[in-house]
């Protein structure tokens, strides 16, 4: 059984650690060996600190022992996307830039974790600065899909959800600026949440586009997906941008309602380009869920249309200002041929960052830069409004949205090289992120090659509670989340 | 995908303003898919967004402040843990020529 | 040809706060370097600004005090530059909603001597607002060592309209603009620590030309006597590259306040595009009525209006409200004082204060706040000095050893022996007889209605009152003898 225990469900492995059936040092180190056995293939670690993660475990026992476990993570290995700041520990968004940079502090979220008695456990790969669909955008190598080693995990948060469908992480945290984590978490047969804009403080989050990123869980199950936002979520005083709301006990709110719930279907996300596998599974779920009693009724997002563009430009002109701190001044990389203090910037860019990178700069800078601004960046911004007025408008109607979570399932490695082909995997993610809405990912099945896909719920503003209790409806009928990849 | 340019992206002149060395080749390459994504993007300029607020938060929240109590910082060990260089607990930098 | 000269002003003055302005580390000058840092102010990946509230109370309340107009809902922005001592490569600041708009400097011109007012005029300002310093670099001969102990401390930017005609005007603005930050508490203005720092943007026109020359920016005017003589040396610089029949060119200058020379800083190779968007890290500030009428309540008089209420409501003369008014402790002093003793005396504080206590605070190099000499010890003084218990030399000797010690004059008077002889009645008019009897031509002068002969008689008398006899009684005992002969 032992060997197995990095598979399963945070809410199983808490009984087992409550009853002392397993200690969290016996669970780490599976956790470890798992990794250690399987992640010469999988490549979803940059990085990790054996030593650290057994202490912590350690650490959790003996207030275990004592009586004062601190509630469900208690214990519990949980792996970082490394853009997630670790106090003492390496912090690269895999990139040359920061290959040697060591974080002097938390993350709000990590503190949080840290108060919940989680075990820190490893930093993630992902695309650079979290930039892009793939994980192929590292400067340390792609992290593959443990389904298809082959194809990719998704991404930008591809180490997150790759390493936990193969079971070198019990949760995992990314962070979701398009689609970041909702897509991996499609293509890796995991669950992925969003949340709300200002839900979880981005404090210690290294950003990429400050008004769409958002941290969320990946976890094997959507209960489990309930513990983790529940831990990290809540107000900050770091984060200007953080929300005075209450947090809610998700998890026992996700079982409390059971529906049935008034669906909207956008119609927009059903058109050229999506997958008919994809389609196909979107379609069961959508009349297993009017089989429950349900509305099913379609909608319409007219702009959805626009996204995409409003995406580009709002997220690289934030991107490209976040950005600029990356210089070889204070830390990270400095290029040796710098022969003046100009000299630096331009040469340690250009030998720091990676190619999606540099794209994502260049487009940011120009539609910040003058005589273009109106034209773009402001246009982008009233655009925005439209697009966020499009859900809103919606849910007067209904209480969520259902739509595929990414038109494709996982793609070979390389098989997508132009940036605009790549860009259009977001197309059903980034509006959610426009409009600042929670939304999650749950496993709907898979293709007839084996490949997992994703369900994609939509909620209104601060509704994670409802969005996670019709996700777990589904997949409490379902028995998606019991398969496991076999790593050959 | 169609292939264009785009005639308005001076390239150089972005990539100065954005601090990055391009070689020759990323030049060409940049310039041919920016030009690409901005010939995409040219359909938002079909959007009518008269009368339009435009959004640069999610959620309107106004007045996030603090207290004005200080807190202690950093050690300047800690502070220049990461630094490439540094002497007399400060950053060296090549001589800046204002 | 006659030339005008037009004038603006950029004025950048430190807010004064405990904690830096988007985070909670200290805020501090001369501390060692690096020490006041912290993942915020070092811009380390992954750090978010938070607002400090004191910085935006401070600059809404400077507003008030230059009659702003507050901006009822005002926001930040990114201005995108890269410079090494810029820790994120971009400045948080405001673009087009700044905090504040409009408003004026009052100022006062050299008057034609130092003792009478010049011309009142007031300067319009174009904006004031926040934004955050940048650390300071050190430069050696192949390097330059960043220190961010500055970086992230609350800046005003202040921004007076092109509608200064002359160096004069120019100090007068800074000047006043000084005193009414130190007034408000806002800044201590210390420009030699950094704390207020000035740009003059110059132009020169033929005068009755309407349409502004071509402009130069002055940097680096690191004193206000440096800000006059850098904008005066320019002025003749510009009209002498016109009389050459030489064209101005737009350019940044440096002025070395050592040399009195400007030169040409060397124009940057890369034009400037700041790439202005709102900071999405921050959430807009909405000021309502409330908060500023709390602020209103908080704001002090300032330097001009005290001067006139001083002249009107106490019959000052310039000579004195020009000097009591600049610093807002001594106009407190002054006033506490005069509280006392009422304001028929105010002449007499204002005279104590300007000449003996200033005197003695210059000698000891003490701020006034240091000062043992309290309104309780003037008001004392005077009191003794009204009720001819001590004499005008006495009096003064008591201020010097009341300011030593602190002591109360009457104390001192007897610890001393200065107060006036308590001469008795029959005393003094033996004295008088005496000096009258030996002076017959006073006393014919006198009687022919020559009234100063009567002086001829004091001398003797306090002679023979050993300098203490109280000059009003003296006075007053020898015309009464006269009027009898
Ligand atoms: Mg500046
Ligand atoms: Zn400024």
């Amino acid at each position: 059984m032992a060997d197995e225990l990095f598979f399963k469900p945070i809410a199983e492995l808490g009984a087992l650690l409550e009853t002392k059936a397993v200690s969290s040092v016996e669970l780490t180190r599976a956790v470890i060996a798992r990794t250690k056995a399987v992640d010469g293939r999988v490549r979803a670690f940059n990085s990790y600190d054996e030593a650290d993660a057994i202490a912590q475990a350690a650490a959790s026992d003996v207030r275990r022992a004592a009586g004062q476990a601190r509630g469900p993570l208690e214990g519990i290995p949980i792996g970082l996307k490394d853009v997630i700041s670790v106090a003492g520990q390496p912090l690269t968004a895999s990139s040359k830039m920061l290959a040697n940079f060591v974080s002097p502090y938390d993350a709000t979220v990590t503190a949080k974790l840290k108060g919940a008695g989680a075990v820190i456990w490893g930093r993630l790969n992902c695309d650079e600065f979290a930039m892009g669909s793939s994980t192929e955008n590292s400067a340390f190598g792609p992290t593959v899909n443990p389904w298809d080693l082959t194809r990719v995990p998704g991404g930008s948060s591809g180490g997150s959800s790759a390493a936990l469908a193969a079971g070198e992480a019990i949760a995992t945290l990314g962070s979701d600026t398009g689609g970041s984590i909702r897509q991996p978490a499609a293509l890796c047969g995991v669950v992925g949440l969003k949340p709300t804009y200002g839900l979880v403080s981005r404090y210690g989050l290294i950003a990429f586009a400050s008004s769409l990123d958002q941290i969320g869980p990946f976890a094997r199950t959507v209960e489990d997906a309930a513990i983790m936002l529940e831990a990290i979520a809540g107000h900050d005083p770091l984060d200007s941008t953080s929300f005075k709301a209450d947090v809610p006990d998700y998890r026992a709110e996700a079982k409390r309602h059971q529906g049935p719930w008034r669906l909207g279907i956008p119609k927009e996300y059903f058109g050229a380009g999506l997958d008919p596998e994809v389609n196909a599974a979107v379609e069961r779920a959508i009349a297993f869920y009017r089989a429950q009693g349900c509305e099913i009724k379609e909608v319409s997002l007219p702009h959805t249309q626009y996204c995409l563009d409003t995406y580009y430009i709002i997220a690289t002109a934030e991107a490209s200002s976040n950005l600029a701190r990356y210089d070889g001044i204070r830390y990270g990389h400095r290029s040796k041929e710098a022969k003046d203090a100009v000299d630096i910037y331009f040469k340690s860019r250009a030998e720091g960052f990676g190619p999606e990178v540099k794209r994502r700069i260049i487009l940011g800078t120009y539609v910040l830069s003058s005589g273009y601004y109106d034209a773009f960046y402001l246009r982008a911004q009233k655009v925005r409004t439209l697009i966020r007025q499009d859900f809103l408008n919606a849910y007067r109607e209904v209480d969520a949205l259902l739509t595929p979570t990414s038109p494709v399932p996982a793609f070979k490695l390389g098989e997508k090289s132009d940036p605009l082909a790549l860009y259009l995997c977001d197309i059903y993610t980034i509006g959610v992120n426009l409009a600042g809405l929670p939304a999650l990912s749950v496993p709907c099945g898979f293709t007839a090659g084996g490949l997992p896909i994703g369900l994609q719920l939509i909620g209104q503003p601060f509704a994670e509670a409802n969005l996670l209790a019709m996700a777990r409806v589904y997949e409490q009928a379902h028995d998606w989340r019991l398969k496991h990849p076999v790593l050959p | 995908m169609t292939m264009s340019s785009a005639p308005d992206l001076n390239i150089d002149h972005v990539a100065k303003l954005a601090r990055l060395a391009l070689t020759a080749e990323e030049k060409a390459r940049f310039s041919q898919q920016l030009g690409d994504v901005l010939h995409h993007i040219e359909q938002l300029g079909k959007v009518d967004v008269t009368g339009v607020e435009p959004t640069a938060h999610a959620f309107p929240i106004t007045n996030v402040w603090a207290d004005d109590i200080a807190r202690p910082g950093l050690t300047v060990e800690t502070a220049l843990r990461n630094a490439p260089a540094q002497r007399d607990n400060m950053i060296v930098v090549p001589k800046v020529v204002e | 040809m006659n030339y005008e000269a037009v004038i603006g002003l950029e004025v950048h003055i430190q807010i004064k706060t405990h904690s830096k302005v988007f985070t909670r580390v200290a805020a501090g000058y001369g501390q060692p370097a690096n020490t006041l840092t912290d993942p915020v102010v070092l811009a380390l990946p992954g750090t978010l600004p938070v607002m400090n509230k004191a910085a935006l109370d401070a600059i809404i309340k400077a507003g008030l005090l230059l009659g702003c107009e507050i901006a009822p809902v005002c926001k930040w922005d990114r201005k995108n530059y890269f410079y090494p001592d810029s820790p994120k490569n971009y400045q948080i600041s405001q673009y087009d909603q700044p905090i504040c708009l409009g408003g004026s400097v009052e100022i006062e011109l050299p008057g034609p001597a130092r003792n009478v007012m010049g011309e009142h005029k007031r300067i319009p300002l174009t904006r004031i607002h926040l934004e955050e310093d940048v650390g300071k670099l050190n430069h050696f001969a192949t390097e330059s060592l960043v220190d961010y102990n500055r970086a992230g401390t609350p800046l005003m930017e202040i921004v007076s309209d092109p509608a200064m005609h002359s160096a004069d005007e120019a100090f007068a603005y800074l000047t006043s603009l000084r005193a009414t930050m130190i007034y408000g508490g806002i800044s201590d203005c210390d420009m030699e620590k950094g704390q207020l720092r000035c740009d003059a943007n110059i132009s020169i026109r033929p005068v009755g030309e309407t349409k502004l020359g071509t402009k130069v920016e002055l940097k680096n005017l690191n004193s206000i006597s440096f800000v006059r003589d850098g904008i005066a040396h320019e002025i003749k610089r510009q009209i002498a590259v016109l009389e050459r029949g030489g064209t101005l060119v737009q350019e940044t200058r440096d002025y070395d306040g050592q040399t009195g020379a400007s030169q040409s800083l060397r124009s940057k190779e890369m034009a400037h595009d700041y790439r202005y968007f709102p900071d999405p890290d921050l959430m807009p500030v909405k000021v309502d009525e409330a908060w500023q009428e709390r602020l209103r309540a908080e704001c002090p008089e300032l330097p001009f209006p005290k001067q006139r209420r001083f002249a009107e409501s106490y019959q000052l003369p310039y000579t004195l409200t020009s000097v009591l008014v600049w610093d807002r402790t001594l106009a407190d002093f002054f006033e506490s004082t005069v509280k006392l003793v009422g304001p028929a005396k105010a002449q007499a504080v204002g005279n104590w204060i300007t000449n003996d206590l200033l005197r003695e605070l210059g000698a000891a190099h003490l701020e006034i706040a240091a000062s043992k000499v309290s309104p309780a010890h003037i008001a004392a003084l005077i009191g003794l000095f009204d009720a001819g218990s001590v004499l005008t030399n006495a009096a003064k000797e008591i201020f010097i050893e009341m300011f030593a010690t602190g002591d109360l004059p009457g104390a001192i008077a007897d610890r001393r022996g200065l107060r006036a002889a308590p001469t008795d009645a029959g005393e003094l008019e033996q004295w008088c007889r005496d000096a009258i009897a030996a002076n017959a031509k006073a006393v014919a002068e006198f009687k022919a209605g020559k009234d100063s002969a009567i002086n001829a008689f004091k001398g003797p008398v306090m002679k023979a009152a050993k300098g203490k006899a109280d000059p009003k009684r003296v006075d007053a005992a020898l015309r009464q003898l006269l009027a009898t002969m």
